[in-house]
This record gives C-alpha cells, sequence and structure tokens, in this order.
C-alpha cells in the first residue's frame, strides 16, 4: 500500500505542471472560452508525447498505466484546460484496442489528429452532444450492437452551452463500423469507465484549485474590520468543501487503479466516483464563489469558470440520476418479483 | 498509488472474519442494547487472540502487528457492527503507559488491560469543559505523600464497569491553561468516589463521575505534575485509527437492504425496486467508499510513521456526518414502522433502524465535534487563522 505519488509520478507531474502553467494560464483559459480548445496548447501537448502516452507501445505508444493518465488529468482540472486529452486518451485506447492496425491510429498516437465518444446514446443516425464533438476529428459511437467511427464531417457546429465546452452533435451517416457485438459494446462501456474515473479524478483538481482559489480571496478581503477568512461561517464552509475534495481524491484515484488492474469493481468504483467527484466539485466551486460575495458572480473574478465547469464536465455523461440507477443495478439487489 | 494490502494484513484480515464469524454473535451484538456498550465475553475473546497487546507498538513491548494489520482489524469489526469501544479504550491506554508511564502503573494496568480483565474509562470532560477539554477544573492537590482530588467528569463511559478512570484534573491555576494540568490513574474502588448513570437518546448509558476528597498516592500518577497535555497528546495519537468510527454507516446500510428486500409496500411492490430507495442505498455506499478511502489513507501513514492530524479530523468528520444522514436517510424509507423501538413487535430488522437514528447524533459529538474538527482542517490544511 502506497498512497502518494512514487518518485517517478512526481517528476511526471512537475513536467506537466510547468506545462499547464504556461499553456493552460487562466488567461488561455479565457481567451478559447468560444471554443472549449486552445489549438496551439494542444500542439504544445502533441510535443510533450501526452496525447499517445496511454497507448499500448506496440502502436507507439507510450505504454503508460492509466494511473499516469491520472496525474494529468488531475492538472487538467486545476489548470481547467480546454483540452480533450481525457476524450481523447479514452477513445484512442478503445480504438487501439478494437482495430488496432486502423489507418488513424498514428496520427491519434501522436495527437495530431483528435479522437472522442459518444457518452449520449445515439438516436436518428446521430450521436448529441459529443464532448470534444466539435473538435474531434474521429468520434467513437455505440450504434445498438455496433460501434462505429464517425470522422471527416463538416458540418459540425458548436454548441455553446454552461461550461464552454467543445459540444457538438456529430452524424453517423455513413460512418464506418469498426466492431460489433457483445464484447465490442463491453470495451465500449468499458472506455466509458475509464472516462468517468478520468474525470472525477479532473474534477478532483477543479475542486481543490476552487478552494484555494476561494481561500486565497479570504486571506486578502477585508470586511468589519477583519479578514473574512477570520470568520468561522467561511472556515468551516472551506473545510466541508475540501473534505469532499479529499474524499473524491482517494476515491477517484482508487477507481483509476481497479481499472488499471482489471478489478471486478472497477466498474462500480469508477461510476462511484464519478458521482461523488462530481458533487464534491461544484460543492467546493460554490462555496468558494459564495465567499467572493458580488466579486464570485462576476465574470472578471475566476472563480464562476470553476463552478460551471464543475457542473458542466461531469453533465456531459447525462443525468447523475440515471447513472445512480445503473450503479444501483451493479451494487443492489432487486425485490422478489424481478 | 498502490492500493493493495501486504499479504499478512490480507491474511490477517481471512482471519478477522472467521473469529468474526465464530464469535460475533446476534447475542453479543443484542447485549450492547440493553445500555452498557461493552460485551467483556466477546473483549476477552479478542484478548485472548492477542490482538489487544498485538495493537500496542512493538517498540513499547506491544505484539507488533502493523499499522496496516490494525487498519484490517478495525475495519473488519466495524463492518460487522461489533462493540469495539471498550478494545480502543484499552489499546490506548496501556500504549500511553507503556510510553510514559511509570513502573507501578506498568505493572498493575497493563497486563490486566491487555488480557482482556480490566476496563479503563476516559476521564477527560467535564459539566463546564467539553470541547475546550483544557480548561478542566476538577482539582488534585498535593497533601503529604498523597493527592487529594474534588471535582466532577461527565460522559466518563463504561466506569460503571471499568476499574481505572484516566483522569485529567487542575494542578496548577498560576499558569495558562494548558500548562497547568496533571493526569491520573485512578482505581475507581477509591473512597470518595460516586458514579450516576447518565442515559441518552440514544440506546447507551454513559455516566457523571464525582469525586470528593479522593485520596490517592503519587504511583498512581501518570507524567510529570502539570505536563498533563503531553499525555493527552500520547492518548490522541494512540487513538488514531484505533478508536473506529470510519465505518459506521455499513452495518445500518445492511440491514436497511435485507428490511427493503423482503419488505412491500401497500401497493405490492418492494421497497428496494423504489429508484428513490436505490439512489439513496448508492449515495450510502459511495460515502462508505469515501470512508474507506480516508481510512486506508490514514493507515498507510501509519504504517510509513507519519504523525497524521488532519487527515484523521477529515475522516472523521465524513464519516460521523454521512452515517448522521444516512440514519435519517434509512428512517424516512422504513416509513412509519421505522419509528418502532428495539424489540418491538414489527420493528424492522428488530429495530436498528430507529436505533442507529438515536445512536448517530452522538458520532459527531464525541471524539471531536465536527465543529472542531472544521477548524482543524481550516486552520491546518487551508492556514487560515486560529478563532479559538
Amino acid at each position: 500500500m502506497y498512497l502518494r505519488l512514487n518518485s517517478d509520478e512526481l517528476a511526471i507531474q512537475d513536467i506537466f505542471r510547468s506545462f499547464f502553467e504556461s499553456e493552460c494560464s487562466i488567461e488561455r483559459v479565457r481567451t478559447s472560452q468560444h471554443t472549449g480548445f486552445d489549438t496551439e496548447a494542444w500542439e504544445r501537448l502533441v510535443e510533450t508525447g501526452a496525447p499517445g502516452m496511454c497507448l499500448p507501445e506496440h502502436i507507439g505508444g507510450g505504454g503508460a498505466p492509466l494511473t499516469t493518465g491520472a496525474i494529468v488529468a488531475d492538472l487538467v482540472g486545476e489548470f481547467v484546460a480546454p483540452l480533450p486529452f481525457i476524450e481523447h486518451l479514452v477513445a484512442s485506447r478503445l480504438l487501439a484496442s478494437l482495430a488496432p492496425d486502423h489507418d488513424l491510429i498514428p496520427a491519434l498516437v501522436s495527437g495530431e489528429k483528435i479522437a472522442s465518444l459518444a457518452l449520449q446514446p445515439t438516436e436518428d443516425d446521430q450521436a448529441k452532444l459529443v464532448p470534444g464533438g466539435a473538435i474531434a476529428d474521429a468520434v467513437i459511437a455505440c450504434k445498438g450492437n455496433d460501434l462505429v467511427l464517425a470522422s471527416g464531417d463538416d458540418s459540425i457546429s458548436l454548441l455553446r452551452n454552461t461550461a464552454d465546452l467543445p459540444l457538438a452533435h456529430r452524424s453517423l451517416n455513413g460512418a464506418e463500423t469498426i466492431a460489433s457485438g457483445g464484447a465490442a459494446v463491453e470495451r465500449f462501456f468499458r472506455a466509458r469507465s475509464e472516462w468517468q474515473a478520468l474525470m472525477a479524478v479532473a474534477l478532483t483538481g477543479l475542486g481543490r484549485k476552487a478552494v484555494d482559489i476561494g481561500v486565497a480571496y479570504a486571506k486578502e478581503r477585508y470586511q468589519f474590520g477583519v479578514l473574512i477568512g477570520s470568520f468561522q461561517g467561511l472556515q468551516h464552509g472551506f473545510a466541508s468543501a475540501i473534505t469532499g475534495v479529499e474524499g473524491s481524491h482517494f476515491l477517484s484515484n482508487r477507481a483509476v487503479s481497479a481499472l488499471e488492474n482489471d478489478s471486478d469493481l472497477g466498474e462500480r468504483l469508477a461510476g462511484m466516483a464519478f458521482l461523488f467527484a462530481s458533487e464534491a466539485a461544484l460543492d467546493a466551486s460554490a462555496a468558494s464563489l459564495q465567499y467572493h460575495g458580488g466579486y464570485g458572480f462576476a465574470e472578471e473574478y475566476d472563480i464562476q469558470l470553476y463552478y460551471r465547469r464543475a457542473k458542466g464536465w461531469p453533465l456531459q455523461f447525462g443525468d447523475p440520476g440515471v447513472e445512480y440507477q445503473r450503479i444501483a443495478n451493479l451494487c443492489l439487489p432487486s425485490g422478489k418479483v424481478a | 498509488m498502490d492500493w493493495s494490502f501486504p499479504p499478512a494484513a490480507e491474511e490477517f484480515r481471512t482471519e478477522v472474519r472467521a473469529f468474526i464469524d465464530e464469535h460475533l454473535t446476534d447475542d453479543v451484538i443484542s447485549s450492547t442494547h440493553q445500555g452498557t456498550i461493552h460485551n467483556w465475553d466477546f473483549h476477552k475473546k479478542i484478548a485472548d487472540r492477542g490482538w489487544l497487546g498485538g495493537a500496542v507498538p512493538s517498540e513499547l513491548g506491544g505484539g507488533g502487528k502493523s499499522a496496516l494489520e490494525m487498519a484490517v482489524m478495525i475495519e473488519e469489526l466495524q463492518l460487522a457492527g461489533a462493540p469495539i469501544d471498550g478494545m480502543g479504550v484499552a489499546i490506548v491506554v496501556a500504549s500511553v503507559v507503556l510510553e510514559l508511564g511509570n513502573d507501578h502503573l506498568k505493572e498493575t494496568i497493563v497486563p490486566k488491560l491487555l488480557s482482556g480483565e480490566t476496563l479503563i474509562s476516559f476521564g477527560y470532560t467535564e459539566p463546564d469543559s467539553g470541547s475546550d477539554v483544557a480548561a478542566a477544573q476538577t482539582r488534585a492537590v498535593k497533601d503529604g505523600e498523597e493527592w487529594v482530588i474534588n471535582g466532577q467528569k461527565m460522559w466518563t463511559t463504561m466506569a460503571h464497569i471499568a476499574d481505572y478512570v484516566l483522569l485529567l484534573t487542575r494542578t496548577n491555576t498560576d499558569v495558562p491553561k494548558h500548562k497547568g494540568l496533571t493526569f491520573f490513574i485512578v482505581p475507581l474502588e477509591t473512597s470518595g468516589i460516586e458514579i450516576q448513570p447518565v442515559h441518552t437518546m440514544g440506546t447507551e448509558r454513559s455516566n457523571a463521575t464525582f469525586y470528593d476528597d479522593v485520596r490517592i498516592g503519587d504511583e498512581w500518577r501518570i507524567g510529570d505534575i502539570d505536563g498533563g497535555w503531553e499525555i493527552m497528546k500520547a492518548a490522541l495519537k494512540y487513538e488514531r485509527g484505533i478508536a473506529g468510527g470510519q465505518f459506521p454507516s455499513p452495518p445500518l446500510i445492511d440491514a436497511f437492504i435485507e428490511h427493503a428486500q423482503k419488505t412491500e409496500r401497500p401497493d405490492g411492490s418492494s421497497i428496494i425496486d423504489d429508484p428513490v430507495v436505490r439512489e439513496r442505498l448508492v449515495r450510502s455506499l459511495i460515502d462508505v467508499e469515501v470512508c474507506r478511502g480516508f481510512a486506508y489513507n490514514t493507515a498507510f501513514l501509519a504504517s510509513e510513521g507519519v504523525m497524521f492530524g488532519v487527515e484523521g479530523s477529515m475522516t472523521k468528520l465524513f464519516a460521523s456526518e454521512s452515517y448522521k444522514k444516512h440514519s435519517k436517510w434509512f428512517l424516512d424509507m422504513a416509513g412509519t414502522e421505522g419509528l418502532l423501538y428495539l424489540g418491538e413487535e414489527g420493528a424492522p430488522v428488530g429495530g436498528v433502524i430507529d436505533e442507529h437514528f438515536r445512536h448517530a447524533p452522538v458520532t459527531t459529538i464525541y471524539g471531536g465535534t465536527s465543529e472542531i474538527s472544521r477548524n482543524l482542517i481550516a486552520e491546518g490544511l487551508l492556514g487560515l487563522p486560529r478563532t479559538r
């Protein structure tokens, strides 16, 4: 048992922290608000090898475990980076596992092309509100028993949204079937779990930073002649918020490890971590925004960026109420009739 | 991160589970429903396995169970709903005495504590000092070779079945409050001690203890005169990870699932099939997994020899607050029948849902209130100014 990053992982974290500091400053996040994507930052990320880091070595990837991807995902959240790192990682892994010889693989390994995953059920030959759908070169969707890959769509239009995400519907007309049958669909669901677990880690990074922003503000803002950080009302709110975020840190990283180790608990832990992290990140951002007073509501202050993303990022998966029911079916018995 | 326990700890988990299957009978669990939260027979069986001594750090002469093995044991016992309050106190006090006590205390107290023959009660809290524990006013005054103690303690739980009390007293009123405290281990049979029951809205009984010119020899003092705060810190140190409290919810969740699966609503549907019930059950199970992450982290830190503080406060805060929430949900979801008292005819799963609802509020109070935990987290982790 070792629940910190080891020395190799710390070195990786250092490298990527420097990357995000220089390429995903909050000013850059703001500049990218209308596209939800920073092209230049992605080009720099490609130079680091991150897009292919968790892809198998035999297809040219970095061969790193999912836990290494989680180190980057945590930073994606902390910096609210406008980069489809998680979508690309899980969709590329999915394609690599189903069709390792596919023409697209080399460009996905390098990150020259971007892949994503349709998380909503498909209808009428359309994948709705695909994460990164406005920028992805390739989108994998599950259509009945088929996994299809849509690419080369010229009619994509970004739909503006709560969290400045590059969301778009993607047409599945003429999409290529890359695999069919139960095993393929199972692989698709495994990719969804990977997305959930990595998103949970990212939301943890986001929540932690949201608390940091609020605490920093509370240490410089005076009201009634004292620092507002000296009020227990704020202190207790921050303490509850960071406790939720720390809880989400351990649960989400445990979920990533469980998936990496092919544990039987992987799927349920990923769903649980995702649901918990979603609430913890929003609670943390909401508390922090509240303690900014009116400024928290102003566009000029950064906390609103975190608040909107804390809600919008996980909602790409759909109504959490539906997900609670899916996890219930994994964990709970049913009544005698069923 | 590596979340796996070493093989020795996993083997020990198997052993503990087998022990629980054999010895944690329904009678043991229901025995605590009479008010006394201790079961001597079960406690003695744990002691006979050497697990009390095993929990004492090996550098103090204990049995050298590793921090991870202890974590496994405490987890399994809590998941099963075993009465372990007495166990925690015995391990903590034996460890403190072995580290900081005199030879008299080491010889008199420790063997009996670790063999499960005797119990000791914590005597910290007073009518006028709860969270502000260092404000204790119970006086100990030196008179020749003896100490004379006068005062009152609250929440001396288990004192009515214990032989000793670990007593926090004031020996100096001319210095800041933390610097004028002295600890004693006082035999409860000493003349001048009176124990009165304090009944609670949970099923459990606690006590108030009164000390009227209680005279004891200096050999019962532990730590330096006016050095009581060091003993307090040592007790808190050994309490970490041992005291339990990380998994209060699982026995309640298990009981409710059993009830919900076999119980029909008036319309003939099973409670367990209600989507609202299922969502709340999942939320509760998620909270338990969060507790597991916190608990494993503190076990990991202990295994690394790290003296954690804030991590323990977060664990305690999250586990107790979520448990209190769960107890409210499950009572609602059991419907009006959920109100029926332990043992009442028609009470769901024997009435344990009502019992948990009545017990849960104390868990966010004892061992450091949620408010104190939040203060410690705000100060220790977030660097916000101290407000007390």
